[in-house]
């Protein structure tokens, strides 16, 4: 029999396989649900024709999207041209297309500011509860209880008029939204006979929070934020809208609307098809939001 | 001879999930006469509860399937009755107490609602002639203020009222054969003995056969009087109570009652049954308990053991005794 | 006499229940109403009562998981009761604690590996591969294979996981366990492979247990000496043999005849108690078990009776025994009788 010198597998990848395996097993047995859900291929067809873009976008879009060339202004949609151009003669596909990556940056961004900052937030005020879980969820629910939009303008127009102040206005507003829920799994999670086991161990709350509340919640934050995605790009885009995100020439689809808005009647191209793609990305986000919270429920999935 | 009340013949069930198919239930044969106590013993996983819904076609299709056999009760096919003739039976001729008193009765009603909804479906009653049959209920199985129990909520009443309530709920109509699940685990061993001595009681009164479901032997042996052993969803030994105990055929039931600690006696070491209870999506070939047992032969893993009869009414599924017809 | 290991004195814990408007009305569960007793270094306490007797709230208190609203705990004869922060931490690896579910009692998304570690991780002992090592050893200890270091806890039956409970206890070499019904969620034949684990890792290291159960005949099995508790009191303490021998306290009489035996020779009569367990909420006056026993004298509904240790190493909280050295005129049970179909004979005291 030859001899086999067992050594525990270092390569890094090997490692992240044996440790995760389960965890890659559940994510793949998720994407075979997912795969048999109608409304989760939709969904996901469309959600991932929008990333495409945003991303290819340097190189398919037909036009530089600032390039103004004012003998072609308001021209209807025609073969040079397939959603026409705005008053500046600028190709409006293209600024379509580069508006993908603007919102949808945009979008991410925010989802994991507030996601990762919400979840520590709300993990902090389930699991110490007292006074802490009160005083916490007070301030939530002050920030909670302006509409949204009014509270991103406000923030929005103390910051300054411009895209990063927009992410962080929003993604403020999106806190209390990752915190409540974060906040319920935690409580659900505390009674558990392991959380007392680990502080009989003599963890501190902060391993606990860490190691034992944060990763419980996981799949819960994962369909808020995908749920909450479509919001945020509505709002981003609606902050651009009333002029206190993204400023001219940005081709950013609020900002399009904003502009376009004038020539809805004889020009109907203009704000039309940039509101189609904010209709059809946040359209996307939720339906996938949907499929996977029902897919992600555990008593479906035994 | 006893008159035949529920004839079980090669039940088989299997569940079909997305990590295979579990054949929860193999060729089950199992009798139940009229106004007998049986016994069903077995561990976690073993499909004593499947079997108990089995009989009122409780099984959720899908994922379940019942795959084959018959169920006759009083001689008419339950199988292949139509959804009408089981909802007649349900709760009239054929009556279950479950485990957990509390997730069987709806918290929003209160407990006389729930009661009288019962007794006013299936013996076609009014309201008042109902409450009457309520409290004359109530008042057999011991329970204290019968009238103001009915307007109570059931999370007012401790678990023990509670699953008094229960069993007089199902036998309010006067059921012929009273399935219990389970019915003493979650209370204390206090209620226990309440509720088993009321349930003792009532069956010698009324001549209703129970179909006593347990994984505690203490309680099987304390008031049944034939016992069926199962293990990973076959039925290895029937038995009358005294002589399973004194002396039994299968190697797991020998295992099993070593490894009760006894409260009489002074037990060294706990004798221990090797092994895990097989999952049931791959069960071991032949007799399924062939890895775990120390006396395993040749034919174990090839041949499942048809029960044999050692001594009179004591049926036992083992090679070590012979493989039967 | 050695010093115990450990020493509770006159534990409270009462749980503050807001009923009525504004808090008004508010009224007190009272879990734990004075309990003390001793356990020797080797040797393990059994803590048997029904729900709500407070006898898992006992070891939460024992272990620091709650605070304590009254009373002391000492380990080694150092007070443990008022630590916090970094001297608690020191203790805490010195006791620690298995609990009943296995399927809450482990982490879902941890791997074995960092279950069993935590603690050394959490204490700063060990880390790395060495701390790879000694989970792996302390898999072995426990009978479970090395290679489960990487699994998680859904792939394990509840016996296994159960071993895994223990093998986290044990890993930081504790002296002093708690056992919160360890065994009430497995099926007979894993639980005896469980009981006779904690009994041989405490006969081959020398662990001191609290064991708590509901489960007569599981005390019965593990413990050398055996508290009973109701609403939130110790009632008897005897050593095993002697208490199964001769239960003194109604209540103990009442749960060995309400336990049905596994052997059909020995049927008997069950119930011998009325009433159902009370609320820790309401809590009858004098001796708390007086509306429901059989024995009952007046003084019980007035006077309630203190622990008193009627013969060496048997105390006992119950009038009808109180103040009586000798064994004669108490009230017996004989066991032996509990096989015969009518109530078992009662041989009443002369007071």
């Amino acid at each position: 029999m030859p001899s086999l010198i067992h050594k525990s597998s270092t390569s890094l990848f090997e490692k992240y396989r044996r440790e995760h395996a389960w965890q890659i097993r559940e994510f793949l047995f998720t994407l075979k649900l997912l795969s048999r859900n109608p409304s989760a291929v939709a969904g996901f067809v469309i959600i991932t024709s929008m990333v495409l873009i945003a991303l290819a976008s340097p190189l398919i879009a037909p036009y530089n999207p600032i390039r103004i060339s004012l003998s072609e202004r308001l021209s209807p949609p025609s073969l040079t041209h397939l959603f026409g151009t705005d008053e500046m003669g600028r190709d409006i596909l293209s600024r379509v297309m580069y508006g993908a990556r603007i919102s949808l940056r945009i979008g991410v961004l925010v989802i994991a500011i507030a996601g990762g900052l919400g979840s520590l937030i709300g993990a902090v005020a389930g699991y110490l509860g007292g006074k802490t879980d009160n005083i916490i969820m007070r301030v939530m629910d002050v920030i909670l209880s302006f509409p949204p939009l009014v509270l991103a303008m406000a923030m929005a127009a103390a910051l300054g008029p411009n895209l990063n102040n927009a992410v962080i206005a929003v993604a403020f507003v999106m806190i209390p939204k990752f915190a409540r829920m974060v906040r319920g799994e935690a409580l659900a999670v505390k009674e558990k006979q392991f959380i007392a086991a680990a502080r009989a161990s003599g963890a501190g709350n902060l391993w606990i929070i860490i190691h034992h509340i944060l990763p419980n919640c996981f799949s819960s934050v994962i369909v808020l934020a995908t749920l909450i995605l479509g919001d945020t790009i509505l709002v981003a885009a609606s902050l651009s809208f009333i002029g206190l995100g993204a400023q001219p020439p940005t081709p950013e689809w609020g900002a399009m609307i904003s502009v376009g808005r004038k020539f809805l009647m004889d020009q109907w191209w203009y704000p039309t098809f940039p509101g189609l793609f904010i209709l059809m990305t946040v359209i996307g986000f939720n339906i996938m939001g949907d499929a996977l919270r029902d897919i992600l429920d555990p008593r479906i999935r035994r | 001879m006893e008159e035949i009340l529920l004839d079980i013949s090669g039940l088989s069930v299997r569940f079909f999930t997305y990590q295979g198919i579990v054949k929860a239930l193999e060729d089950v044969n199992l009798i139940v006469s009229k106004g007998e106590i049986l016994g069903l013993v077995g561990e976690t996983g073993c499909g004593k509860s499947v079997l108990a819904r089995s009989v009122l076609r409780l099984i959720a299709d899908p994922p379940g399937k019942i795959s084959g056999g018959k169920i006759f009760f009083k001689g008419e096919d339950i199988l292949g009755a139509s959804k009408r003739r089981l909802r007649s039976i349900r709760g009239n001729e054929i009556s279950m107490i479950f485990q957990e008193p509390m997730s069987s009765l709806n918290p929003v009603f209160r407990v006389g609602n729930q009661m009288m909804e019962v007794v006013m479906l299936h013996q076609r009653v009014g309201r008042g002639e109902a409450r009457r049959v309520c409290v004359d209920m109530l008042s057999q199985v011991k329970m204290p203020d019968p009238d103001a129990v009915l307007s109570k909520y059931p999370h007012e009443l401790s678990g023990g009222m509670r699953q008094r309530a229960m069993i007089a709920m199902e036998l309010s109509c006067r059921p012929d054969l009273l399935i219990a699940d389970e019915p003493t685990t979650a209370l204390d061993v206090t209620v226990q003995a309440q509720v088993l001595t009321i349930l003792e009681e009532l069956t010698r009164q009324t001549g209703v056969s129970v179909l006593f479901i347990s994984h505690d032997l203490g309680v099987i042996a304390q008031i049944c009087e034939r016992v069926a052993v199962m293990y990973a969803g076959r039925i290895v030994e029937i038995s009358p109570v005294r002589k399973l105990f004194s002396n039994p055929g299968h190697p797991y039931s020998r295992g099993l009652l070593k490894a009760v600690p006894q409260v009489d006696e002074e037990r060294e070491t706990l004798n221990v049954v090797p092994g895990v209870v097989p999952g049931l999506i791959h069960p071991p070939g032949g007799c399924r308990f062939h890895p775990r047992c120390e006396e395993m032969w040749e034919p174990c893993s090839r041949i499942v053991p048809h029960p044999v009869e050692i001594e009179p009414g004591h049926q036992v599924a083992c090679h070590l005794w012979g493989s039967g017809k | 006499m050695p010093d115990p290991i450990i020493e509770v004195r006159d534990l409270l814990k009462h749980f503050a229940i807001h009923r009525g408007f504004l808090g008004r009305g508010a009224e007190s569960l009272k879990a734990v109403d004075g309990v003390s007793f001793r356990i020797q270094a080797g040797e393990t306490l059994g803590l048997v009562g029904e729900s709500g007797c407070g006898k898992s709230t006992v070891g939460l208190l024992i272990l620091n998981l709650l605070r304590a609203d009254r009373g002391q705990v000492l380990f080694e004869g150092m007070e443990t009761t008022g630590l916090e922060g970094e001297e608690l931490q020191k203790i805490r690896r010195r006791m620690q604690v298995v609990f009943q579910d296995p399927q809450s009692s482990l982490d879902p998304r941890m791997l074995i590996k960092k279950i069993v570690g935590c603690p050394l991780e959490v204490n700063g002992l060990a880390s790395g591969s060495e701390l790879v090592k000694r989970v792996r050893e302390m898999l072995r200890e426990v009978g479970l294979s090395e290679d489960h270091v990487y699994r998680y806890p859904h792939e394990f039956s509840g016996g296994q996981r159960q071993r895994i409970g223990i093998a986290r206890a044990l890993i930081t070499g504790p002296d002093f366990i708690v056992f919160d019904e360890p065994t009430s969620a497995l099926d007979v034949s894993v639980q005896a492979q469980i009981l006779n684990l904690i009994r041989d890792l405490q006969k081959r290291k020398g662990y001191s247990y609290l064991f708590i159960s509901h489960d007569l005949s599981v005390i019965k099995h593990v413990s050398h000496r055996i508290a009973v508790m109701y609403l939130g009191k110790i009632v008897e303490k005897a050593p095993k043999k002697d208490l199964f021998a001769k239960p003194l306290h109604p209540y103990t009489r009442a749960l060995l005849a309400a336990l049905p035996r596994p052997d059909p020779e020995k049927r008997h009569p069950l119930a011998v108690l009325e009433g159902d367990v009370p609320s820790p909420v309401n809590v009858p006056g004098g001796c708390r078990f007086h509306p429901r026993c059989p024995e009952a004298l007046d003084r019980c509904s007035t006077v309630e009776p203190a622990l008193e240790e009627v013969e060496p190493k048997r105390w006992v909280a119950c009038h009808l025994c109180a103040g009586e050295k000798s064994s004669e005129s108490c009230l017996r049970f004989d066991a032996s009788k509990a096989g015969e179909r009518d109530a078992p004979e009662v041989e009443s005291c002369r007071l």
